[in-house]
């Protein structure tokens, strides 16, 4: 063992420091392992959506639309935005779970560009936010759902949906960084996407609700993103909200990552 | 072994305020560990160790003083800090999602190897670690020696010139504790340095060149393996009578026999006695004239001294129960001296 031991560990060529770009993907590339291991992860993911979809467009979209497929064409970008907006959440989760199980420290002890193991970690999710918009889409259209922007209003759509996905991730990312252990982080980040996801649009429209509730519907978050998401999907889009959204991404980026990459260096 | 030092530390203090105390992890340690050497850093759980690696392996910033690693000062020059060590600890792990060769795999490309080059080296280390065969297998399924197997070979991917280990043999069976010392006197003997921290005075003993005693965040001893337990006596004798009525004519002869303080265990057939500086050679004696006091002795054992030996012989006090693992240790309300330090 001593021999070999000796030759494996010594190192004649030692390598130079690696690009930014390359510790960003290897680390998007240990998301996708990830995701190989441990396919249960994308079991949330998938059924959620299936239910909501099935559950509301069944049970409700006859009472609030007059028909199923009248509400479905209503309802599936919303359920879309819950969905991808649920899975924000393991970003936080998946960040917690590595430094509750010390992996991350391993990482903060290399000598890397010090964001490339979040930012990597957010080209993971890319695979769930795409799996999940496959799914949701994917049945809406089995059910009914015919969306008059077509493919490429569809497309941009979800695209529109994912720039603020991603924006909104640092959020989670903060509260991985913060709380204690990694269901702490899904208690809290549910405490806060239910209210904000059923206190808005996407389930039916506002014209109906006590003016107190539908003046937060109005100002929360996720109705601009529904129905900016809405008109693409429509063929009818509604620049105001698009611009809305992303500039919405723009400050939540500007203002939380640096506040998210501070708290990351200095934790102890 | 060149005299220039690999890690220096002055005056390092870290201390964690909760909304209610502040704990006093580190409390002005100082470190010289020569190039090439082997440092023990001893001590009970709590003792500072491993905020004491933190601060070295840049993970924490210390709240005072300065320390460097191969003259790189491990604030203001992180990065050429964390080329240079390689670090093994419960809290820097792999991940046991992964399998071993792709935990390597990734930590070979994080440090920069091309894909082809990460592969063989990466081969090589797993062969090395007599993991091969487990290579292609989730962590989470490893036993406890291969866990420890591969967190070392991960912090070897680099070959670095510096290695902090962790408390690593702390929880495994004697067999897999021995591979892992052979693995750190081979990293040794190509000369590169460890810090190693631990628990056991045996492992410390048995690996380090020199030893630092911590406790509550201090240094409490400093010197070589023999320099300290010198200071402790040559070890310990520990008897059982058949007896119970027996203890106190056994401990009396013992007393003479060794000219030594006897202490009585718990057990009411136990008596245990530390052999002082110049007593080694009465030990041989003691068992014949307890036999012919007609004194029935079952067991007879003389050992090293423990680390309870240890502390008692360096604090006048013995080991603390054990604690959480941790930096934490039961905190003391805190002094409006201890708020500002830790403020600061």
């Amino acid at each position: 063992m001593t021999t070999t031991l000796r030759d494996a560990i010594a190192l004649t060529d030692r390598p130079s420091r690696p690009s930014p770009v390359s510790t960003t993907l290897t680390f998007g590339w240990r998301a996708l392992l990830k995701i190989k291991h441990v396919p249960e992860q994308l079991f949330d993911v998938l059924v959620s959506p299936i239910i909501f979809t099935l559950m509301f467009t069944y049970l409700f979209g006859g009472a609030l639309a007059g028909s199923t497929q009248a509400y479905i064409q209503f309802l599936l970008p919303g359920i879309l935005v819950q969905t991808i907006l649920f899975v924000t959440i393991y970003t936080g989760y998946t960040l917690n779970t590595d430094i509750s199980k010390g992996v991350f420290d391993r990482f903060r002890s290399l000598p890397i560009w010090r964001p490339s193991p979040i930012v990597g970690a957010l080209l993971g999710d890319t695979v769930r936010y795409t799996t999940a918009s496959v799914i949701t889409i994917t049945l809406g259209l089995l059910l009914g759902f015919r969306p008059d922007g077509g493919f490429l209003g569809v497309l941009l759509g979800v695209l529109l949906l994912l720039v603020f996905a991603f924006a909104l991730s640092w959020t989670f990312i903060i509260l991985g960084l913060l709380v204690r252990s990694p269901n702490a982080v899904m208690g809290v980040s549910m405490l806060v996407l239910m209210p904000l996801t059923f206190a808005s649009n996407v389930f039916v429209d506002p014209a109906t609700m006590p003016s107190g509730l539908r003046a937060f519907v109005e100002i929360n978050p996720v109705s601009h993103l529904v129905t900016a998401v809405r008109g693409l999907m429509a063929g009818s889009p509604d620049t105001g909200e698009i611009v809305w959204v992303l500039i919405a991404s723009v400050i939540l980026t500007a203002v939380l990552g640096p506040i998210a990459m501070r708290i990351y260096r200095t934790r102890t | 072994m060149s005299d220039s030092l690999a890690v220096e530390a002055r005056g390092l203090v870290k201390h964690f305020t909760t909304r209610k105390s502040v704990t006093k992890a580190v409390d002005g340690i100082d470190l010289s560990i020569a190039e090439g050497s082997v440092f023990g850093l001893l001590g009970p759980n709590g003792a500072g160790k491993t905020t004491v690696v933190r601060m070295l392996a840049t993970l924490l910033r210390p709240d005072a003083g300065t320390a460097s690693v191969l003259g790189h000062d491990v604030v203001h020059d992180a990065d050429a800090v964390r080329s240079a060590v390689g670090l093994t600890g419960q809290y820097a792990s792999v991940d046991e999602d992964l399998t071993g060769t792709e935990n390597l795999i990734m930590l070979a490309r994080l440090y920069g190897f091309a894909p082809a080059a990460a592969r063989r080296r990466v081969q090589g280390l797993l062969e090395a670690f007599d993991l091969a065969d487990a290579g292609s297998r989730q962590v989470k399924t490893y036993s406890g020696g291969m866990h420890r197997r591969i967190d070392l070979a991960a912090s070897l991917v680099l070959a670095p010139r510096v290695l902090f280990l962790d408390e690593p043999t702390t929880g495994l069976d004697p067999r897999s504790r021995n591979q892992v010392w052979d693995i750190i006197r081979v990293l040794v003997d190509d000369g590169a340095t460890v810090l190693l921290t631990t628990q056991y005075l045996d492992e410390a003993d048995q690996l380090a060149d020199r030893i630092a005693v911590v406790d509550h965040g201090r240094t409490i001893a400093e010197g070589t393996p023999s320099e300290l337990k010198r200071s402790v006596g040559e070890g310990a004798v520990h008897l059982r009578v058949a007896e119970v009525a027996d203890r106190a004519r056994a401990a009396e002869i013992t007393e003479r026999v060794l000219g030594a303080e006897v202490t009585f265990d718990s057990d009411p057939h136990a008596i245990a006695a530390r052999v002082p500086d110049d007593g080694a050679d009465a030990v041989p004696g003691l068992l014949p004239a307890l036999v012919a006091a007609g004194i029935s002795v079952p067991e007879f054992s003389l050992g090293q001294p423990s680390l309870d030996e240890v502390f008692l012989a360096l604090t006048g006090q013995p080991l603390p129960p054990d604690e959480e693992e941790g930096a934490e240790r039961a905190p003391a309300k805190p002094g409006p001296r201890e708020r500002t330090e830790a403020s600061r």
